[in-house]
């Protein structure tokens, strides 16, 4: 009776399509969101995340619609995230299916957006997005926007503690200088946000080899979460679970996947 | 028929899909002669403990849940939902549950909260709920619990301290998990508890 390690598969989405990009540029078609959806839950992922990255308020729309779909058929936890900036928008995508959404931008230019989401639905709904990357800040990691092309002028560190205070339920933190990388996590800022924060913790942004996706763990994060690995079939969910399983964490093997 | 209660607890969607796997015709409603006569009542509840106490007092349907365990109809409440079943509940204060059951739902001592993930239980009893899948894990997302043993069966889970995760108890059962989330083990689950309607 040990809480598993959660691996989630992360599926960036835009009209109505799963795209992932090496630092954010440079995109690539990698298939249907349902189909993939359904596809890593039959592989035993413990969680689903979509990131919508649609520029329109169509590719929005289209993207409520992916969820709907996705929810009638996969019975795991689903997060979305991207373009939430009010309650309205989380209430929409809830009733649409997801369990979960993550917020980022908009509750950096508003942080009040977390205890308005917090006080309607509870704090188990709220991630809170940290696209955040090393720089000359007092913790030595600032927030940045923009896919990691700007600096948002907070310090990562002090951004955590004050969105813990107003009730945020997990942390996805996303290494701007890692992401599409597959050089490994940055353990260093992992252990940095650990630190400061008492809710679960999701580590993105990096992964490549399996001994990666330990070094996470070891370092605090709760769950891990990749893209562009499973994507391109570097590494199958399962050989992830086996990797761990065998260097002793806790993993799910659900027995009729 | 299964009803699912609507008392203002957000999305039902995904436990209505999760319900219809079984065949039975699923129904979300608010209406309580539905949720009293149906074969099968769900009480869901996301949220805080008072919130949800709130919801279930404002269409008053604590009665239809006494009655219909009184009358022997299946009843089963999720996450939240387990928790209004309970005496008392230290969530923001004290608040009073349903109290089909004496216990106080109280904050899990851990380091990390919520308890947020995949975790395995423990059965003691004679489980009709878990039948087959024992050894599977369930999705849970809370922060507070019932730790008092209840009911005639008792699931029992670790985070930081040992925990309730499910109750059966005649008619009345209940998941500190969500089944609707919990992937294949969750469905069955789902389909060994209506298998008795």
């Amino acid at each position: 009776m040990t809480l598993s390690v959660r691996i989630i598969a992360c599926l960036d989405v835009t009209d109505g399509r799963v795209v992932k990009g090496v630092n954010f540029t440079d995109l690539v078609d990698a298939g249907d969101p349902v189909e993939m959806a359904s596809l890593y839950d039959s592989e035993g992922v413990d969680e689903l995340t979509f990131l919508d990255i649609s520029a329109s308020s169509a590719g929005h729309e289209t993207t409520l619609d992916v969820v709907r779909r996705t929810a009638e058929q996969v019975f795991i936890p689903l997060t979305v995230g991207g373009g939430i900036r009010s309650v309205d928008d989380v209430n929409k995508l809830l009733r649409a299916g997801a369990d979960k959404v993550s917020i980022n931008t908009a509750a950096l230019q508003r942080p009040e957006l977390i205890s308005e989401i917090v006080d309607r639905f509870g704090s188990q709904v709220l991630v809170l997005s940290v696209d955040a990357r090393r720089a000359r800040t007092e913790s030595g990691f600032e927030v940045t926007t923009h896919g990691g092309r700007e600096s948002a002028g907070v310090d990562a560190i002090t951004w955590v503690e004050k969105a813990c205070a107003l009730g945020v339920g997990e942390i996805l933190l996303n290494s701007m200088d890692a992401d599409g990388t597959r050089a490994g996590y940055d353990i260093g800022m992992i252990s940095a946000v650990r630190a400061v924060s008492k809710v679960p913790l999701i580590a993105s942004g990096g992964a490549g080899a399996l001994s990666d996706f330990a070094a996470a763990l070891d370092a605090g994060a709760d769950a891990l979460l990749a893209a562009s690995v499973f994507h391109f079939g570097i590494h199958r969910i399962g050989d992830v679970k086996s990797y761990l399983s065998a260097a002793g964490y806790s993993i799910r093997t659900p027995n009729n996947s | 028929m299964i009803a699912i209660l609507d008392y203002g607890s957000g999305n039902l969607r995904s436990a209505q899909r999760a319900f219809a796997t079984t065949g039975h015709d699923v129904q979300i409603t608010s209406d309580l002669d539905v949720a009293l006569n149906a074969d099968g009542l769900v009480v869901p509840g996301v949220g805080a403990f008072a919130a949800c106490m709130n919801g279930i007092n404002e269409i008053n349907a604590a009665d239809v849940i006494r009655q219909r365990i009184k009358s022997g109809k299946a009843t089963l409440g999720i996450c939240i939902g387990m928790q209004i079943l309970f005496s008392d509940g230290l969530e923001y204060g004290n608040h009073k549950g349903i109290g089909m059951w004496d216990g106080v739902v109280s904050q899990l001592d851990a380091p990390i909260l919520p308890h947020m993930g995949w975790n395995t239980v423990e059965i003691t009893g004679p489980s009709r709920l878990f039948k087959g899948i024992e050894k599977e894990s369930f999705y849970f997302v809370h922060s507070y619990a019932a730790k008092q043993s209840v009911g005639s069966s008792q699931a029992w889970s670790t985070h930081g301290e040992k925990f309730l995760a499910a109750v059966e108890d005649g008619a009345l059962c209940a998941t500190q998990f969500h089944p609707e989330k919990s992937g294949r083990a969750g469905l069955t689950l789902i389909a060994n508890w209506s298998a008795g309607l």
